[in-house]
């Protein structure tokens, strides 16, 4: 029986989305957790390779793969619990349609991952995309309270669980928000939610990029505690100098104080967008890293946030560049090769500071890989647990790179 | 196994005074800071530096011999617990700050640093470290990592979880793992997010770098009294759907009633007052028969007490207590709170209710007089009784204590047999001969076979878990109250 065959006599005609043929790889949309896992633990018995993908507007659709795994049938939202402030939603939802349901419950997600709207939770989860809220609101394993994986034997594990506070068993979720799907596919994931803010205000200032890094010093010198403060390049924030971005959400009380506070720390300079203007302003900027066919993240202590712009301008080029100087936190998009993000992440690592491949194409991905250049005892660790969330290699995941 | 020769070259490396073999020296470990579980390990070790724990580690390994790493032994969850078949490490003497810098908010410890002295360190340049358990002036930072600790605080800044930044470590057979990086962001897979919280299986932190947060500039404390439990209960669900995160929110009853204790912080003290005045109005519209705002330090400390001292005040009532650690979803709190005075009634037993509100995180706790034939027994089914309700409301066994023997019992009730064993593959990725620590978190008997031999595909829709519930005989390990007779 054929790959094809094979999956419509387990999963329906439905499940199969594209049939392949001409170089193309079959897309399997499985419909519920157990369907996943069926798939799975059939493609370990036949050694099928999987390649994971989500909307398809994050990571290139390139891996070389037997089949591809799409979970974007997986799109409900079973739970949402303003009272509880947490929500259950599968992987497969594009965050748009999730942030407007948490919207009509009051509540909110405080993640502004990079891409497009429509990227799905699963794959923002999977890659720990976190955006600038990563200032105010911490990582993206910061929001996830469990989720529910497939391993790539069909296991369905379970791990973490729906209540805010839990220290029940080793924390697998931990695990899963970024790792990149090489420890399983996320088809479920429990939320930790906010109140949607009260008052929602972000303000600008232009300037060197060495102004505004003082400036960015300054602010948190203040004590002030933005939900977000981010140092973008010119083009990112489509502006003629680099831009000092800040955001301040809570209740009107909060803001307002927050407000005067930047007013005092920044001698006034900064221009507050109006609520429309805002929204664009943060989406664009979070659009455009799907627009260059590289994205990688990196990050230091805070005060080596300058530093690390400067090796970067000086080995990679900084025209997309956004930072979070308060958390050291930096995203960079462009183009470049493969050798030359070899040698970034070996400069790096001799800063005690790591690499994140997030997106590229295949061949840079499988040369380079999402992680590397190890710290001491790390490298053992990661193949261990590979082997045990994925005995039979079904994964079609760079994890590491092939220098 | 521990011979003669082994603690000879253990007192070789730590020197003889810190090597306890005589049985007096040993009982004083033998439980933690729940009374209902006791171990006497074989032999008690305390390293003095990194280097002496590491070699200590290593020896062990090529003796092939399990150990326990332990802290202050305040946990309550009888996870630092070692039997006679194991070394108990205490890592006390471990006790240094190596590093504290203000600018990037940063701190680097050894595992034996008491948790209240490094916010003291760190109180000169207006910082302080958040996770503040109840037991801070006493308990270690390794212990808060290993056991991923809360604390008033971690409603509003997180749990221990979230300000570990990077990790060293030495595993069961005395290698070193550098997880994370200096600056929090994680270095391929999140490493350090999944070793905090493992209850020593995965190995001892070495070396701990954490993050640091500014002073609160404001801070202001309410107290508001409730008819019911169930009321304040409700206040509270209001008061953080309404977008205000506090500090803090705690209940306990009082003259047949409940008390509300609620602070707020922040850099401002306008902000600050102006979020006090709405949660005061929330607290009023959701029926507080009066609310006291503290106007000043003293006040404030005056609130406090009767919250601090609510555990002991249980402790008082009788001789024997038994600390539960449930969590459930903020809204089913009060009704929880009425099932849990339903079965309390049923088993005729005192369950007084500490409850963090703003989490969801309850502490039913049973005062009892195990001396009374019969009664250790009821405690027993009304713990249990006690737990499957807050399971049955969506919640968890454990918010803040860890699982160690005490919940490994409740374990089944919570995960699948695939999720236990996943669970137990992971542990072996990091100790393949499960050496360290022993016998916790994860009841092994639950668990089913991992290594290639995932479960047969059965059909489209089909439930492929099994579910192992508390009802299932190879799911119930031994009553667990006294693992060796007192």
């Amino acid at each position: 029986m054929s790959l094809l065959d094979r999956v419509r006599a387990l999963l329906g005609d439905d499940a199969v989305e594209i049939a392949g043929g001409a170089g193309a790889v079959p897309r399997v949309a499985p419909a519920s957790p157990d369907a996943v896992a069926l798939l799975l633990g059939t493609a370990r018995e036949e050694g099928w390779r999987v390649r994971l993908e989500g909307a398809g507007t994050w990571l290139p659709a390139d891996a070389p793969a037997d089949l591809a795994l799409t979970t974007r049938r997986l799109d409900r939202v079973p739970a949402v619990e303003p009272q509880d402030l947490s929500a259950t939603a599968e992987a497969g939802i594009g965050c748009d349609l999730l942030r407007q349901q948490l919207a009509d419950h009051g509540t909110w997600l405080a993640l502004d991952p990079p891409g497009l709207a429509g990227r799905t939770l699963g794959s923002v989860v999977a890659t720990a995309t976190a955006g600038p809220l990563r200032h105010g609101f911490g990582a993206v394993r910061d929001h996830i309270l469990g989720v529910t994986f497939v391993t790539g034997d069909g296991r369905l594990v379970q791990s973490g669980g729906r209540v805010v506070k839990n220290v029940a068993g080793y924390d697998l979720t931990k695990l899963e928000a970024g790792g990149f799907g090489a420890f399983g596919v996320i088809v479920l994931v429990h939320l930790r939610l906010r109140a949607l803010p009260r008052a929602d205000q972000t303000f600008v200032l232009e300037g060197t990029r060495e102004d505004l890094t003082q400036l960015a010093e300054d602010v948190a010198a203040a004590g002030l505690q933005p939900a977000a403060l981010e140092l973008m390049s010119p083009a990112l924030a489509r502006r003629e100098g680099w831009v000092l971005a800040v955001r301040l959400a809570g209740s009107a009380a909060l803001v307002a104080a927050e407000e005067a506070g930047l007013r005092g720390a920044s001698g006034g300079r900064f221009t507050a967008l109006r609520a429309e203007e805002a929204h664009g302003f943060w989406m664009r900027a979070a659009e455009s890293f799907a627009t260059r066919p590289i994205t990688f993240r990196t990050g230091g202590l805070p005060d080596s946030s300058d530093e690390l712009l400067d090796l970067l301008q000086h080995q990679v080029g900084d025209e997309w560049v956004s930072a979070s100087p308060g958390v050291g936190a930096i995203r960079w998009a462009g183009e470049t090769t493969v050798d030359r993000l070899r040698r970034l992440r070996r400069t790096l690592a001799g800063l005690e500071v790591p690499l994140t491949l997030e997106r590229a194409p295949w061949s840079v991905r499988s040369a380079v890989g999402h992680f590397g250049a190890y710290r001491e005892g790390v490298g053992p660790l990661v193949a261990g647990l590979r082997r045990t969330f994925d005995p039979g290699e079904a994964f079609v995941v760079a994890v590491e790179g092939s220098d | 196994m521990i011979t003669a020769g082994l603690v000879e070259a253990l007192t070789g490396i730590v020197g003889a005074r810190h090597v306890r073999t005589a049985p007096a020296e040993r009982l004083t470990y033998a439980r933690d800071g729940l009374p209902t579980h006791r171990r006497v390990p074989a032999v008690v070790v305390l390293p003095g530096s990194r280097d002496e724990l590491v070699a200590v580690v290593r020896l062990l390994a090529a003796h092939d011999v399990p150990f326990v790493p332990r802290g202050a032994g305040t946990g309550l969850s009888g996870g630092a617990l070692a039997d006679g078949a194991a070394v108990l490490l205490v890592l006390t003497r471990l006790n240094r700050i190596l590093s504290l810098d203000p600018a990037n908010r940063v701190a680097v410890v050894e595992p034996g640093v008491v948790n209240v002295r490094l916010s003291a360190a760190a109180a000169p340049h207006g910082l302080y470290y958040a996770p503040d358990p109840s037991s801070q002036t006493a308990c270690t930072i390794g212990g808060n990592v290993a056991e991923n600790a809360g604390g008033p605080h971690c409603l509003k800044y997180g749990v221990t979880a979230q300000h570990v930044l990077a990790l060293e470590v030495v595993l069961a057979d005395g290698r070193i793992a550098q997880l994370g990086s200096p600056g929090g962001e994680p270095w391929g897979p999140d490493m350090v997010g999944l070793f905090v919280g493992s209850e020593g299986n995965f190995g001892i932190a070495t070396r701990i770098a954490v993050r640091l947060l500014p002073l609160p500039r404001a801070v202001r404390t309410l107290l508001a009294a409730f008819a019911s439990l169930r009321a304040a209960g409700e206040a509270v669900s209001a008061v953080i759907a309404s977008g205000i995160v506090p500090v803090y929110a705690a209940g306990y009853p009082r003259d047949a009633a409940a008390v509300l204790l609620v602070e707020l912080d922040g850099r401002s003290d306008e902000a600050v007052a102006a979020e006090t005045a709405t949660v005061q109005e929330l607290l009023a519209a959701h029926g507080a028969a009066s609310i006291r705002v503290a106007a000043d330090q003293r006040e404030r400390e005056r609130l406090w007490q009767g919250r601090k001292k609510a555990f002991g005040a249980m402790g008082r009532l009788s001789s024997d207590l038994v600390v539960q650690d449930a969590v459930v979803p903020r809204s089913a709190l009060p009704e929880v709170l009425e099932t849990i005075g339903r079965i309390a009634a049923a088993y005729q037993l005192t369950v007084s209710n500490v409850f963090h509100a703003g989490d969801g995180n309850l502490h039913p706790n049973i005062s009892f007089d195990a001396r009374v034939p019969g009664l250790r027994t009821r405690v027993d089914a009304a713990s249990t009784a006690i737990m499957e309700a807050c399971v049955a409301a969506g919640g968890t066994i454990t918010g803040e204590h860890g699982v160690g023997l005490d919940k490994l019992r409740y374990m089944p009730l919570i995960f699948d047999a695939e999720s236990l064993s996943a669970m137990r593959a992971v542990r072996r990725v990091w100790d393949p001969e499960e050496r360290v620590n022993p016998g916790k978190v994860v009841p092994v008997h639950a668990c089913r076979e991992w290594v290639g031999a995932a479960p047969r595909a059965a059909g489209p829709g089909s439930a492929q878990r099994t579910r192992v519930g508390a009802a299932d005989p190879g799911a119930a390990p031994r009553a667990s109250w006294e693992d060796v007779p007192a």
